[in-house]
């Protein structure tokens, strides 16, 4: 884009007929929302709306996958115990003494899992902050599809009522665990949640998948397609080239799923044999023709899955990469190889899936050659980590709320992908696989990562979604309470896990080597700390509900970041940009020498007096 | 306020000293016969296991603590102040050379250097010339183990069925087929390192052996069902052949009276 646009006042759009507007004419026109309440919001087309329903029905969610979480924790520390007042509401009979029953367990954790990976994280992160920043960041009136957009929105309820529901059904919700494995999954009578609960949970799932798919190639689309005028694919700020990642991600691998969730679907309704093998039975049920393969469920379920678990990252280092960057006042460390490494992360992500299945009588030279590409994927992810620290190096940091967030993010996520170089090894895999050693890992991830990516960002953008700040010192104390006890509830899991506790077990202390005050004293403690990591949560909640309708007034740019979503007011109108924004250089030109303010927007021009940007590592 | 650095730092050396004090107590680290710390095993999976676990947590122990100590020591240091101003740059081609070469040649090092050890344990073909000890076959909710009889063969009249009790002679590699009748289960010996799953359709050997006589447990590590969690087995590993032959002697000699008994029983005439 050359300069002479710089100074044109009339709406840019016009002057640059490779942006579309939605409409792929090439002018550029302006429509109010609509009037209608039913149409402004909830079928809404605008992509804020949609990001913001989202985001409120995920942090619903959080809430109840959280509660399942506190009720398996109870179960592991004071095992068998009743639970106050809840017991006698939510399980069991006075026969049982209001005793948890193992089954009972098993769907908690079964239920913690699929809430927190498809009904949370996953909408959250590319569900809220997808929809809502992508077109903000990029300079968009909206997505390229807004219907798409509304319809990925509206698969979710049906989803979500189909998981509900399944609590209700005879039987019971499902309690194959969430990766669900055949034939405890397909045989009716294996176990209760396998008689009806199973089929409610492939149908939630199969509707939530719809979703991210139309999400996804709604992101896809709108970032090659719908750019402002000069933001090239490398000014894009790190958020963006994380979602269109993210979005390639799952427009490959949910497929897959798809098909594997279909086929087990079949297997449990009409008789189809899929994953039966020849002439079996499950709990003397009458035996099945068969002819199929167990492990084939785990192959496809895997194929999506270790995808997925980058789909619940990648978007989370984005938003860390801004915010690290935005409050160190100092450009990104190494734009360019922070792309390149979250693209090899996407990259290597699809040939990793057999780790997953080492143990499981997968042919074990083919174990090895996957532990070899699932040691590789370390070092994209180890360069990202070098990256946030060179970026906070030599900055002039400030500690709002959303850059400590940030911080824990990269703090923890070295925990986490630590721990995962210890069973990509596939002999210490051998002793530590399905054991809380992995429990341990998935939660330094995922909580450590991406629910700490997920407050620092909710706290950093809260201003452009809904025009107020969020308190910062309920902030401030809300991230060090949910720090210590986040650390306090899962890093002893290392240790029990590697002391050999196995995961998904309702009673471990059955066990000699497991029944010892050691052990269960630090169940004890982890279930102690996780109830105040719950309580901690009290204090967001109260945070954020009364920052939307009493916080103070954020103005356009209250952290004084450069990305284009803090170029419109707060919230956003409508269209977002009254006239389409021009991109000069890239979102991380913080601190540039001889300027007065430390930050320059996207659509400020550089100056002939500034430093060339470093054309290699840089945002130019 | 540059103390947030400290809530960092106090996170981090927590978690170095959880691992530091961890190999000195018998119920913190890799299980192990009961009252001893870490560093006593008792099976060759073990021994190789155990140390290379060892490797792998001075490596990643030094990064965790590498990583922790700059980014505790940025968060103290470049916190902004008066009269700060933050430095412009946009990063450095060298370091990235750097740290993309070391950790990658660390990475690959560690993946080979493991495979020697899961070959030995799990690839077919250095699987020890042995007789099979016994068939397992899991079930919801219960180990079944046929070992053979008298004859020396499997699935002949004599063989000895036991349930939840596995038996095994002190420095003799015991060489398994693990099977599973119904959904999928776990093999696991927390104490000799060994996991493999029993999958329906499909028949897995797996082979083990320990350098100290005693009882161990066995457990069920994929999830079965509801009552995944009392799938306990008890492993019984002699002091000599002669031990096992004797209790495999009284085992049979039980199993005879009680199918006589059930033979012979209110109904069997």
């Amino acid at each position: 884009m050359s300069l002479d646009h710089a100074k044109s006042t009339t709406p840019a759009g016009n002057s640059h007929a490779h942006t579309g507007n939605g409409h792929g004419s090439g002018h550029d026109h302006i429509h109010e929302a609509p009037t209608n309440v039913l149409r402004r919001y909830v079928f809404s087309t605008d992509h804020k709306v949609i990001g913001i329903q989202f985001l409120f029905s995920g942090l619903i969610f959080f809430v109840l996958g959280g509660l399942l979480a506190l009720a398996v924790r109870w179960q592991l520390a004071w095992p068998w115990s009743t639970m106050p007042i809840l017991n006698k509401l939510l399980w069991s009979s006075p026969s049982y003494g209001y005793r948890m029953p193992p089954e009972f367990y098993n769907k908690l954790f079964t239920m913690h899992a699929t809430i927190m990976i498809f009904f949370v994280i996953i909408p959250l992160l590319t569900g809220a902050f997808g929809n809502f920043l992508i077109p903000l960041m990029i300079g968009a009136r909206d997505m390229a599809f807004p219907k798409l957009n509304m319809f990925s929105y509206w698969f979710m309820p049906p989803a979500m009522i189909l998981m509900m529901y399944s609590f209700y059904v005879e039987g019971g919700p499902a309690e194959a665990g969430w990766t669900s494995y055949p034939p405890l999954s397909t045989s009716r009578w294996s176990t209760p949640g396998s008689l009806n609960g199973q089929t409610f949970w492939l149908g939630a799932l199969l509707f939530a998948g719809i979703s991210s798919l139309m999400g996804s190639i709604n992101y896809i689309t709108t970032i090659l397609m719908l750019r402002a005028p000069g933001m090239k694919m490398f000014r894009m700020p790190m958020t963006v080239w994380a979602m269109f990642i993210t979005a390639i991600l799952q427009a490959f691998a949910l497929p897959v799923l798809t098909s594997a969730l279909i086929m087990q679907l079949l297997d449990r309704t009409i008789g189809t044999n899929f994953f039966s093998p020849y002439n079996w039975s499950v709990a003397n049920a009458p035996p099945k023709t068969g002819g199929g393969q167990v492990i084939l469920f785990q192959h496809l379920f895997w194929f999506y899955s270790h995808p997925a678990v980058y789909i619940m990252i990648l978007p989370g280092m984005g938003m860390v990469s801004d915010i690290i960057a935005t409050f160190s006042r100092k450009p990104l460390f190494g734009y360019k190889p922070m792309v390149f490494a979250i693209a090899g992360i996407a990259g290597l992500g699809f040939i990793v899936w057999g780790h997953h299945m080492f143990q499981s009588g997968m042919n074990p030279a083919l174990g090895a050659t996957f532990m070899l590409s699932t040691m590789m994927i370390a070092l994209p992810s180890a360069i990202k980590v070098f990256n946030w620290l060179g970026t906070m190096w030599g900055g002039r940091i400030q500690y709002t709320s959303a850059m400590l967030n940030a911080m824990a993010f990269v703090a923890m996520f070295i925990i986490g992908g630590l721990s995962g170089i210890f069973m990509a090894a596939t002999p210490i895999d051998m002793h530590i696989h399905d054991t809380y050693f992995i429990v341990g890992h998935i939660h330094y991830v995922l909580f450590g990562g991406s629910m700490f990516a997920l407050f620092g960002a909710i706290t950093h953008w809260f201003p452009k979604m809904f025009g107020r700040i969020m308190d910062e010192r309920l902030g401030k104390i809300h991230f060090f309470l949910t720090f210590l006890c986040f650390n306090g509830t899962f890093f002893l899991m290392h240790i029990v896990g590697m002391h050999g506790m196995p995961r998904r077990y309702a009673d471990y202390t059955g066990f000699a080597y497991l029944n010892n005050p050691t052990v269960i004293g630090m169940n004890q403690f982890m279930t102690i700390s996780a109830f105040g990591l719950g309580a901690a949560q009290l204090i967001f909640a109260f945070n954020f509900l009364y920052s939307i309708v009493a916080g103070p007034k954020s103005g356009d740019n209250p952290w004084h970041s450069n990305s284009l979503e803090w170029t419109t007011t707060s919230p956003p109108e409508h269209y977002n940009f009254l006239t389409l924004p021009t991109v000069y250089h890239g979102p991380y030109e913080y601190s540039v020498p001889g300027h007065d303010t430390d930050f320059m927007l996207q659509t400020e021009p550089m100056r002939p007096t500034d430093p060339a940007i470093d054309p290699v590592m840089g945002d130019a | 306020m540059r103390y947030w650095s400290l809530l960092f730092g106090f996170a981090a050396v927590a978690s170095v000293a959880v691992f530091l004090y961890a190999p000195f107590a018998p119920d913190w680290w890799l299980p192990n016969p009961s009252g001893e710390g870490g560093g006593s095993v008792i099976s060759t999976s073990g021994r190789e296991i155990d140390s290379l676990f060892v490797i792998i947590l001075w490596i990643t122990g030094i990064v965790f603590i590498g990583t922790q100590v700059a980014l505790v020591y940025a968060a103290w240091r470049y916190v902004d102040r008066p009269g700060a101003v933050a430095t412009y740059f946009h990063g450095s081609q060298r370091l990235e050379v750097v740290w993309t070469i070391i950790p990658a040649a660390i990475l690959v090092f560690i993946a080979l250097y493991q495979m020697g050890t899961w070959a030995s344990i799990k690839f077919r073909n250095s699987m020890p010339k042995v007789q099979p000890l016994a068939e397992v076959t899991a079930r919801q909710f219960q180990w079944v183990f046929r070992y053979p009889g008298p004859d020396g063969k499997l699935h002949t009249n004599d063989d000895l069925m036991t349930v939840n009790d596995l038996h095994f002679v002190k420095g003799k590699p015991a060489l398994i087929n693990l099977r599973s009748s119904d959904v999928l289960h776990s093999f696991f010996l927390p104490q000799f390192r060994i996991k493999q799953d029993a999958v329906p359709g499909l028949v897995i050997p797996v082979w083990f052996d320990s350098d100290r006589s005693g009882s161990y447990e066995l457990l069920c590590a994929e999830l079965c069902g509801w009552g995944h969690y009392k799938m306990r087995g008890n492993v019984t590993v002699h002091e000599t052949q002669s031990e096992f032959a004797e209790w495999q002697v009284k085992a049979i000699a039980e199993q005879n009276r009680s199918q006589l008994t059930m033979a012979a029983g209110p109904n069997g005439r």
